[in-house]
């Protein structure tokens, strides 16, 4: 179970998170949702370590991520596994050495083992043969693949998604949802997605949460949300412009935002 | 003036934090010998024996300058051997090491910053450390070591090279034999003139690959940001080998 208790976080004069709070069961797929830029990243980067709060705290099977010492926290990376937006891949790396390097620092598998479990990943993620190629010679969609292979590589008890299928093609993005719903299937790990791509949201979700202005606005089963009277909630899953200010939004002012006004359709 | 003259001053004070914590992890991450072990032989490799060329060239060119302007300066006042003299405390003791060290600057302190700098901004750093690894094991202390085991190594060629071209000079373009080249060469030698270089390179070495480990992995912002590290790391580097040179000429020479 992860739960993020109160969470504050700024950067300088930036707050991020403010009271975030939040608690994803064992064996779900929490999916966070929110505008670009409201803190979802920063959230789930303080699970592995990555950011420390300014107050509040997130706890993984009980243990308090901040209060971890390297050890620890090395110990607890062991068990989650983190896809990044970028994918994150080691460019002076191999496809194959990408995927063996987390399994090398166990230290309790053999050459041949970690060969087999780089074959077998690169598998689930329909990737087999890519094995000695460089990172920069895969397409974005290859990359985000090869990211989440690098993660199952590891057997995760947890796994988490930063906007795993941001900027890709609708069909690269189904594919990639698939391949989230596919790994929770053969690996049984407790997830958090990240994203603002609603149908990948309802694809993946067991529930879903919507953070807003530093904090959960909402949080319930893909069906509550699609139910949701909520008028945040409902103007993001929605799609309509300016959820913040709703009575001031339309496509006339979002034309003048970007100079289109004048011009003939 | 003021409130600009605070935040420079609140800025400097937050850079020595940042540096003394990066030391300090930097220190952490010594027992970790598994990791920067095998990584380390790699980065000799890239920062020592691949800088080679630029070093040789650098020390050749700088022997026959000094060869000709040894010839140049003491012609009529002192006996002309004294160009090996010459030659060989100015290549060992100060050229060698500060020439080849500025060169290296720009290679090697560039080169470490712009790398780390970019795994930093396209979070390989961050996937790094959720694969487990300490970033200062596996990315700092292989490079700190090899710049500064292998500085004084590159140094140790460039200096043998600049007296070759030295002798090659004098011997070709000067009328000197090879036995009075040889004589001046021996004349004031002690072995301390080999281990001043060596020592100020290794600490050349040391520094260049700090800097430019500090200011890779604390880039900001793409690829402004790397590009800033970058640069930073040149100047600050050619900056501390001349600080350097000064402390050890002061520290070792005054009074030997």
């Amino acid at each position: 179970m992860i739960e993020f208790t109160d969470l504050y976080k700024a950067f300088g004069p930036n707050r991020v998170l403010e009271g975030f709070t939040l608690t994803v069961r064992d064996g779900e797929t929490m999916v966070v949702i929110g505008y670009s830029g409201t803190g979802k990243s920063v959230a789930i980067k303080h699970v592995v370590g990555l950011l420390e709060p300014d107050s509040g705290q997130v706890a993984v099977d009980g243990q308090v991520v901040s209060t971890l010492d390297r050890h620890a926290l090395t110990a607890l990376r062991s068990r989650i596994g983190f896809v990044f937006q970028s994918s994150a891949l080691f460019d002076s790396m191999t496809i194959f050495e990408n995927l063996a390097l987390g399994l090398r620092r166990r230290r309790d598998m053999t050459e041949a083992e970690i060969a087999s479990r780089v074959t077998g990943a690169l598998k689930l993620v329909d990737l087999s043969g890519t094995e000695h190629q460089m990172p920069a010679e895969l397409s974005g969609g290859m990359r985000k693949r090869v990211g989440l292979a690098r993660s199952i590589a590891l057997r995760p008890k947890y796994m988490l998604y930063d906007e795993p299928t941001t900027g890709l093609d609708p069909v690269t993005s189904a594919v990639i949802d698939q391949l989230i719903v596919r790994t929770r299937e053969a690996l049984g790990v407790t997830s958090i997605v990240i994203t603002h791509d609603m149908r990948s949201a309802y694809t993946v979700g067991d529930r879903i949460a919507m953070l807003f202005q530093g904090k959960i606005q909402q949080v319930g089963t893909v069906a509550e949300i699609q139910a949701t009277t909520d008028p945040v909630v409902r103007q993001f899953i929605e799609g309509r412009p300016d959820a913040r200010a709703p009575e001031r939004a339309s496509l006339a002012d979002a034309g003048q935002v970007v100079g289109l006004e004048g011009m003939e359709a | 003036m003021f409130v600009s003259l605070g935040h420079r001053s609140v800025g400097l004070v937050e850079g020595f934090g940042n540096a003394g914590y990066f030391m300090a992890d930097s220190v952490r991450a010594l027992p970790d010998v598994r990791t920067w072990g095998r990584l380390t032989a790699q980065q000799m490799r890239r920062l020592g024996v691949d800088s080679l060329p630029i070093a040789l060239f650098i020390a050749a060119f700088t022997g026959i300058v000094l060869a000709l302007l040894a010839s140049y300066v003491l012609t009529g006042a002192v006996p002309i051997y004294l160009v090996g003299t010459l030659v060989g405390k100015t290549i060992m003791m100060e050229l060698g090491p500060v020439l080849t060290g500025l060169a290296l600057a720009g290679r090697v302190g560039a080169n470490i910053a712009a790398e780390l700098g970019t795994m930093k901004v396209t979070e390989q750093v961050d996937a790094l450390e959720t694969l487990a690894y300490n970033p200062y094991a596996y990315l700092v202390i292989p490079r700190v070591l090899a710049g500064t085991v292998m500085f004084p190594v590159v140094v140790a060629f460039a200096m043998a090279m600049g007296v070759f071209t030295g002798w090659l000079a004098a011997t070709t373009l000067l009328p000197i034999t090879t036995p009075e080249f040889l004589r001046g060469l021996r004349l004031f030698f002690v072995p301390f003139d080999i281990q001043y270089g060596l020592i100020k390179s290794a600490s050349f070495g040391f520094v260049i690959s700090l800097i430019g480990c500090y200011l890779g992995l604390g880039a900001r912002g793409g690829a402004e940001g790397v590009g800033n590290a970058t640069t930073r790391t040149v100047v600050y580097s050619a900056e501390m080998i001349l600080v350097l040179d000064a402390y050890w000429a002061v520290v070792l020479l005054r009074g030997a």
